[in-house]
């Protein structure tokens, strides 16, 4: 390959990627667009509070974290199916040190108990070569047989025992946006401009103040920082040497090492960091969520945080917007039930706009396949006036199912992802 | 000759270096935590060798048995199943659902839940297969997407259409009762411990695997397919087809994991029924190398461990010590497999070298 060649697939591979961001805040503005008018329609404010949208945050955090953790260690090649069990190493650690030392103490030993995983993970798959499934699949057990272990040694008789801790004595710092949202400055309370304007309850002023109001009131400090590693994790990976030397790592190992590249560092690299992540998000649930540690308590959000990344085409902002789409749908099932059922109509919605549009593009079939599921859906909302709960938690997994099943020959994973490289030895 | 008594006593290193592993890392942990390691071995071994306790041993190695058989058919392509735990929890709910709803003459209405199992497990595991085989989606994704949604529907089904009308002051959620023509009783009785009869049923699940997988064309063809698939394809066997087909059985055999727990104790599909053996399934199939005597003896080993472990908390020891040991184990023998496998490959074409050079030195040997 010439390096002319090289440099017009950079420039186009930066286009697309413009683009897909355009469409993205596009795609964003309709949706906000079409809950507004779900919302002023059905009248199930929750829709659109901006309690929710701080819910979904809240929930989406530990997702994203881990979703992010996976794309670091996949775009070095490595398939991180250990998140899981990192991140319940990470809620361990995470309580541990909170009740002993603090909070900061608890967010930086969560993290160091995900990179724990993350070593025997890098060790089995990268310097002895195993099956990166079956190591992940390994620590997952692992890691609850651990953290079940340590909680028996340290927690009882402390006022926790075997399957919890004690609880956290101290909480990390939250912050509120001044003026917009009602913030503190110096003991002075502002005024809450955007919490005004959402109880006026105009159609889609209101649903969109409502939307800021959630991303500025009440954040946690790890919910700030988390959000700013979307940009950042781009900024590294995209933008920095070491960033592209990892992922060239995960595209094609052998042509990298022949350019110096050390790959087994750079896999090791992306792997303790994803370890740190999800760790990380370990330490949000037992540190924020919660306050305290139960076993359990990760529900399988490591996976959830996967099949974020999937569903995010293994891109920063991909996965931040699936991680927001599976935290809003948890959000709402926990906040309330005639939203979620007004959820079923904007599908209902949502897919006759899809068939228009496969209408216009003339494509016929996938027009008739989305009216007639849009239809169902509209049927559905007219004849009952609850979903079930089981449904909408399952609703991320059935969601990424079926983007797979749609897309998966639109999605582009690193080129080497999963397979095992031995240097000096051609993978096939 | 010599060189393979030495690669079978290469692949003998893989166990013995596991468990000497595991007892290390855990006398270790033991000795950390001010405990004598050799106290809790002994009273191990002593509990564990009880009559009662080996009954014990084997009723909890069966589905650990069954569901590493499920993982391992999987494995034998390069399948990875990870969905075998959805498959077998919403299987043992439907079988139960279906077994309470039918009367049927006894051994019948076993074969009739055991089929319905083996169903409901086939299905779930065969959208993974179309799927994959359809659109591309890889089985480890989609089946872990599949345990989860498996996970919401058996609640709902439970919860709305399958649960047993509860008296005023009942709070069990559970599926009506199997009538006893659905059970299977004990084959033996040994001090107070049952010896529950799927044992045999697994006995011969297992020898049925192994004929299928190592004795048959369609075996064959699905190792092929493992260890070369481009190979397989060129000597004309369709890897779509045996992909869904493999998902098929594995599903089938993973629907069976919750059977000897439903005939011989529950006889309802209830809140508490055991949970996570398909994820168990996948460690003891990787620990037992994914040969059904291999798996075998790897379930028969953690059922021991699970079982001798309850004697711990009498001495003072958390028992909770062996999932580590476990953890070892498991992790332990997938390093040294592949290290083993690495040497012997090696060996393998250093062998193959020296006898192409045998066979050129003697072609030149003969005179023109």
């Amino acid at each position: 390959m010439s390096w002319a060649g090289v440099d017009t697939g950079l420039v186009e591979a930066g286009k697309g990627r413009r683009l897909e961001t355009r469409r993205l805040l596009y795609l964003l503005g309709l949706v906000i667009l079409l809950l507004s008018a779900v919302r002023w329609i059905t009248g199930a404010d929750d829709l659109t509070s901006s309690g929710t949208y701080g819910a979904a945050l809240r929930l989406a955090v530990p997702i994203l974290l881990a979703g992010l953790g996976g794309l670091y260690a996949e775009r070095t090649g490595v398939v991180n199916i250990g998140l899981e069990g990192m991140m319940i190493l990470g809620t361990w650690f995470g309580a541990w040190a909170g009740v002993e030392y603090g909070v900061w103490w608890g967010v930086l030993l969560g993290m160091t108990g995900g990179v724990l995983g993350a070593v025997v993970h890098a060790v089995a798959t990268i310097t002895f070569g195993v099956n990166q499934i079956v190591s992940g699949v390994a620590i997952n057990i692992l890691a609850a047989g651990v953290a079940r272990f340590l909680s028996v040694i340290a927690f009882t008789g402390q006022g926790g025992g075997a399957t919890q801790s004690p609880q956290i004595p101290t909480r990390l710092p939250h912050v509120t946006v001044p003026v917009l949202a009602g913030g503190d400055v110096f003991g002075w309370q502002s005024p809450d401009a955007l919490g005004w304007l959402e109880r006026k309850r105009w159609f889609l002023v209101s649903d969109s103040s409502a939307l800021f109001r959630g991303f500025m009131d009440d954040l946690s400090i790890l919910t700030v920082i988390t959000l700013l590693l979307v940009p950042t994790t781009f900024f590294f990976l995209w933008r920095t040497r070491l960033g592209l030397r990892m992922r060239s790592a995960g595209e094609n190992p052998e042509a990298a090492e022949s350019l110096g590249v050390p790959v087994y560092t750079m896999k090791y690299l992306g792997v303790l960091i994803s370890g740190a992540l999800a760790g990380l998000a370990g330490a949000f649930l037992v540190l924020e969520a919660a306050g305290i540690y139960r076993e359990g308590q990760t529900g399988g959000r490591g996976f959830i945080g996967l099949a974020a990344m999937i569903f995010g085409n293994w891109r920063p902002t991909g996965v931040a917007s699936a991680a927001g789409l599976f935290g809003y749908a948890d959000a709402l099932n926990l906040r309330s039930a005639p939203a979620v059922h007004a959820l079923v109509l904007f599908a209902a919605i949502a897919l006759a706009a899809l068939g228009a549009w496969y209408l216009y593009r003339r494509r016929f079939t996938g027009a008739a396949i989305a009216v007639v599921i849009g239809g169902l859906a509209l049927l559905w909302y007219g004849v009952t006036d609850s979903v079930p709960r089981q449904f909408v938690s399952s609703a991320p997994y059935v969601a990424t199912l079926v983007v797979l099943a749609i897309a998966s020959q639109r999605l582009r994973p690193p080129a080497a992802d999963g397979l095992p490289y031995r240097r000096g030895q051609q993978t096939t | 000759m010599n060189a393979r008594v030495k690669i079978a006593l290469l692949w003998l290193l893989v166990p013995v270096s596991a468990i000497v592993l595991a007892l290390a890392v855990s006398s270790l942990v033991l000795i950390i935590i001010g405990e004598n390691p050799l106290t809790a071995f002994r009273s191990m071994v002593s509990y564990g060798t009880q009559p009662n306790s080996l009954a014990s041993m084997v009723n909890r190695a069966v589905p650990l048995y069954v569901a590493g058989l499920a993982v391992a058919i999987g494995f034998k392509m390069n399948l990875f199943n990870i969905g075998v735990e959805g498959q077998y929890r919403l299987a043992a709910l439907l079988a139960a659902a279906a077994g309470a709803a039918v009367t049927l003459p006894a051994p019948l209405h076993v074969a009739f839940i055991m089929l319905v199992a083996m169903a409901v497990g086939a299905f779930w595991a065969g959208i993974a297969g179309v799927l994959r085989v359809k659109r591309g989606v890889h089985e480890v994704v989609s089946t872990i997407m599949l345990n989860f949604i498996a996970t919401g529907i058996g609640a709902y089904l439970l919860a709305n259409f399958l649960r047993k009308p509860r008296l005023p002051n009942e709070l069990i959620i559970q599926t009506r009762q199997i009538p006893s023509s659905g059970h299977l009783s004990p084959l033996t009785v040994v001090g107070g411990e049952d010896l529950r009869s799927f044992v045999l049923i697994a006995v011969v699940l297992g020898i049925a695997v192994y004929v299928l997988i190592w004795r048959t064309r369609f075996g064959y063809d699905l190792r092929a397919s493992g260890i070369n698939p481009e190979a397989a394809r060129a000597s004309g066997v369709d890897p779509s087809r045996m992909i869904v087909t493999t998902m098929l059985i594995s599903g089938a055999v993973a629907g069976l994991i919750g059977m000897t727990d439903l005939f011989g104790f529950f006889h309802a599909y209830t809140l508490d029924f055991p949970t996570g053996l398909g994820f168990d399934g996948i460690a003891v199939a990787l620990v037992g190398l994914n040969h059904p005597a291999g798996i075998a003896i790897a379930a028969l080993l953690f059922g021991w461990v699970d079982r001798a472990a309850q004697i711990l908390d009498l001495e003072g020891i958390p028992k909770e010590v062996i999932i580590i040991t476990k953890g070892v184990i498991i992790l332990s023998v997938v390093i040294a497999y592949e290290v083993v496998r690495r040497i012997v490959q090696a060996q393998e074409i250093k062998g193959a070298a020296e006898e192409t050079r045998r066979l050129e030195e003697e072609r030149e040997a003969v005179p023109a």
